[in-house]
């Protein structure tokens, strides 16, 4: 390229990168991103893919849709998922069945990762996009994700 | 001393009606510094709000607005937290050069704003030779750089404050060359005088072609002078920490700091005077009002501003070798090219005159 092909060149994409920003400078009022969190506490919507916190859905007759298959508990890398499971028997068909007791998620201790949620083939977890998960005790952040006298949806296993 | 605005001149008759000649005299230089610094560090500080709030908006931010109605003493506090706070330095600094250093450059800083006229007859320091004058002060300012750097005992400091005193040798030159272009249409070194000629149309139009490559090319080099980005590596923050001030804390690194601000606003006002009329006003519109010059002055200087930190926001860091490129193998050979031509249409007469 030619000395001055080089400077005509500089000064064009100079320029045009400048016109880019001038539009951001002047469009910056509307799309501004900032969110004045505590303000807007009441009409703050979080983003769907953000990373919460892991919950198990239930719908309205408490059952969830979890087997206790333990495949998140393997996947999670440092261990912030431990499942308490029992072998009881099926009321229906009499058979002796894996039944989860206690799903056991550890807030403090996750990352965010999300393997449990791609591991789990039932979609029983997913995330939440609650945010404002601070407490006074680090004793709070464990939580048990399936509710009491909740159990599994039926045909759930097949 | 050239002060004659009416206001002014008031106050100048008072002063030597009350007072000896001798003592008036020293009186009156002592309350127009002080005057000059309390402007000019609050104007700093709000520069700096300025460029915050400018950041945020060309990064689709809001900006400080949290302190004071839409963030406007947000500066001010930083700036009475910087003072409570305590100056520390490193074991085997060189204390006194260490210590020196922020007033060489804040000094300078605030000298090289004497000879500007704000509006008609609204100046310090009316030297005849305001160009070389300026052109010699903002060069002292990198020994502070330098000095700071290397006495602060620190390899990030040292660092930086070498590519500095490369960077601003380097383009001090161009600055010199370009501001010589315009002193060959104005004729003169005389602000005032300078500022007088444009009164047939400012220099950009009058020098057409010539002068608008001569403005370009100071802007890069006032930019680069100035240590801002593009032309950030003196303080490179993802290479250097923050480079020269690296070990400063509290008012001192504020006084770094304010010099940046102020040597930002120094470039913007060279520019104005240079190329565009100064205090003039478009067209001679309010030509009858000479204390609106202030408000033209002022706002043109905020739009060159604006037009450097247009830059710092867009652009990505240069490499030092592609510094000294752009330098040495484009701006220095065009400039000299320019200085010709310029040469050339002033000696035709080809300048337009209104």
């Amino acid at each position: 390229m030619s000395y001055f092909g080089n400077i005509y060149r500089g000064i064009k994409t100079l320029l045009t990168g400048m016109s880019v920003t001038g539009k951001y400078f002047l469009t910056s009022r509307k799309g501004a991103i900032t969110q004045q969190y505590p303000d807007n506490r009441d009409t703050l919507k979080m983003f769907d893919r953000f990373r919460g916190e892991v919950v198990m859905p239930h719908d309205e007759v408490n059952e969830h849709r979890c087997t206790g298959c333990q495949k998140c508990e393997i996947a999670c890398p440092n261990g912030s998922i431990e499942i308490i499971w029992d072998r009881q028997v099926d009321p229906e068909t009499g058979k002796k069945k894996k039944m989860i007791d206690q799903h056991i998620y550890h807030l403090g201790m996750c990352t965010m990762c999300g393997l449990c949620i791609e591991a789990c083939p039932t979609d029983a977890i997913k995330w939440a996009q609650n945010f404002e998960n601070s407490v006074y005790d680090r004793s709070y952040l464990t939580k048990v994700l399936n509710k009491p006298g909740s159990k599994v949806k039926a045909g759930i296993e097949d | 001393m050239n002060i004659t605005l009416s206001i002014t001149k008031n106050i100048h008759n008072w002063l030597f009606s009350i007072m000896p000649e001798g003592i008036a005299s020293i009186a009156e230089m002592v309350l127009i510094a002080v005057v000059y610094l309390a402007i000019f560090a609050v104007a700093g500080l709000y520069l700096v709000l300025l460029e915050r709030k400018v950041a945020a908006w060309f990064q689709l931010r809001i900006g400080p607005n949290r302190v004071g109605y839409w963030g406007l003493l947000q500066t001010m506090a930083d700036a009475l937290k910087l003072v409570s706070k305590e100056l520390t330095g490193t074991v085997k600094a060189d204390k006194f050069l260490y210590n020196l250093a922020p007033y060489f450059v804040i000094v300078t800083a605030l000298m090289a704003l004497a000879v500007f006229p704000f509006t008609q007859e609204f100046q310090a320091f009316d030297i005849n030779i305001g160009v070389l004058f300026l052109l010699a002060i903002s060069s002292i300012g990198v020994i502070g750089i330098l000095l700071g750097g290397w006495s602060s005992n620190n390899k990030f400091a040292l660092i930086g404050a070498m590519r500095s005193g490369v960077q601003t040798i380097s383009y001090e030159l161009s600055v010199g060359l370009s501001i010589l272009t315009m002193v060959l249409i104005s004729g003169s070194l005389q602000l005032s005088e300078i500022v007088e000629v444009q009164k047939n149309g400012w220099l950009i139009v009058q020098g057409h072609i010539p002068a608008v490559i001569a403005f370009m090319i100071f802007m890069i080099a006032g930019t680069a002078e100035t240590n801002r980005a593009p032309f950030d590596l003196v303080e490179a923050e993802s290479e250097l920490g923050a480079g020269f001030h690296t070990e400063y804390s509290g008012m001192k690194f504020a006084y770094f700091f304010l010099a940046e601000f102020i040597n930002m606003f120094i470039i913007a006002a060279i520019g104005t005077t240079l190329f565009f009329g100064g205090w003039l006003s478009p067209f001679g519109i309010t030509e009858s009002i000479p204390w609106l010059g202030v408000f033209w002055f002022v706002g043109k200087t905020l739009i060159l501003v604006f037009l450097m930190m247009w830059f710092r926001w867009t652009f990505p860091r240069l490499r030092i070798d592609q510094l000294l490129t752009l330098e040495w193998k484009y701006l220095l050979p065009l400039n000299l090219l320019n200085i010709v031509l310029m040469a050339l249409i002033v000696w035709l007469n080809l300048t337009i005159q209104f």
